[in-house]
């Protein structure tokens, strides 16, 4: 699939748009449809996509095996740091009523980084197991 | 309650399950399961579960062709014949689906404003949840704030599935990896 001129180009104008489409359900998901989970997925998906037409390799050079076992691991513990915070300062387990000086504000902040992390991870495992599957079959 | 795009949605379901159990070409199988992902997808909206909707979409029809297409690129194209009948699997699959349908006999109807969860969770959520919370999406304030430890629980599942795949082929093909090093 490397040389097929087509694909290529298709690639570079639509890869861009799935990573901007992330980008948005991402931190657009208080409003509207959407949320970490999905956009973690859309996210993973361009990144396969990427994979897909430009070679596992390139996608391994960009995405490095090391770096993707940070994401894994950092999504899981952004999520579970946001809800020892308020513990910390003597309030229940994810009540992000206290993570600022308003409530309102305060559950705002909190949503948005638990939807974050769930975003990382998401993204991270999807790559992690395209590339556990797909790079058996090159390194045959 | 059921309109005709329901059932014509419904039907088309059941026809592309058929399909899929008949074909013995396993790329035009993962192909069914798209289009399966993509009505199951449709159907949601029509029920107006738009973020399941949008998670079946992207996941069952996206992510899971792509992994399963690459399975295939593994252990090749067409399925081999099983030599034995498949009897008593079909046995087990007809006695679990008659339970499961027995089991929903008890549900209250769909929509039906009567049930249990319609009469206290559903209209707290939807009076209270934006003054709360401060956020439109009532599905984001109930996932991320009000069930938070449900999808901190879900996150991990997701986390251990990924470690499990890293753990099954991830360390076979890193040692190959060190070999072709060395």
């Amino acid at each position: 699939m490397m040389d097929n001129i087509v694909l290529r180009l298709a690639g570079r104008i639509v890869i861009p748009l799935i990573f901007l489409f992330a980008l948005y359900v991402q931190f657009h998901g208080d409003y509207g449809p959407g949320g970490g989970f999905q956009a973690g997925v859309i996210f993973a998906s361009g990144m396969i996509l990427y994979g897909l037409i430009f070679g596992i390799r390139s996608l391994q050079r960009l995405m490095s095996e090391r770096l993707l076992h940070v994401l894994i691991a950092s999504g899981l513990l952004l999520f579970a740091i946001v809800g020892i915070v308020p513990m910390m300062l003597g309030h229940n387990f994810l009540d992000f009523d206290v993570l600022a000086l308003e409530p309102l504000a305060g559950q705002h902040l909190g949503i948005l980084l638990v939807e974050f992390g769930v975003g990382i991870t998401v993204a991270a495992v999807m790559i992690t197991i395209f590339i556990a599957f797909a790079g058996r079959r090159s390194g045959r | 309650m059921v309109s005709e795009v329901t059932i014509v949605l419904l039907g088309l379901l059941a026809i592309t399950a058929i399909a899929a159990i008949r074909l013995h070409d396993l790329f035009a199988v993962v192909m069914m399961f798209g289009i399966y992902s993509l009505l199951a997808a449709v159907t949601f909206v029509v029920l107006d579960a738009v973020d399941v909707a949008f998670t079946e979409a992207a996941v069952g029809a996206g992510i899971s062709t792509v992994l399963m297409l690459a399975t295939i690129g593994l252990v090749g194209r067409w399925e081999r014949r099983p030599k034995h009948r498949p009897l008593l699997p079909l046995l087990v699959v007809i006695v679990t689906g008659a339970a499961l349908i027995y089991g929903t006999l008890d549900m209250p109807h769909f929509g039906d404003p009567s049930a249990i969860v319609h009469q206290y969770v559903t209209p707290r959520y939807l009076q209270q949840s934006s003054m709360e919370t401060g956020i439109p999406n009532v599905v984001t304030s109930i996932l991320a704030s009000y069930r938070g430890y449900d999808t901190l629980g879900e996150l991990t599942v997701i986390f251990t599935a990924g470690i499990g795949v890293l753990a099954l082929l991830g360390i076979r093909h890193r040692r190959r990896e060190k070999k072709h090093d060395g």
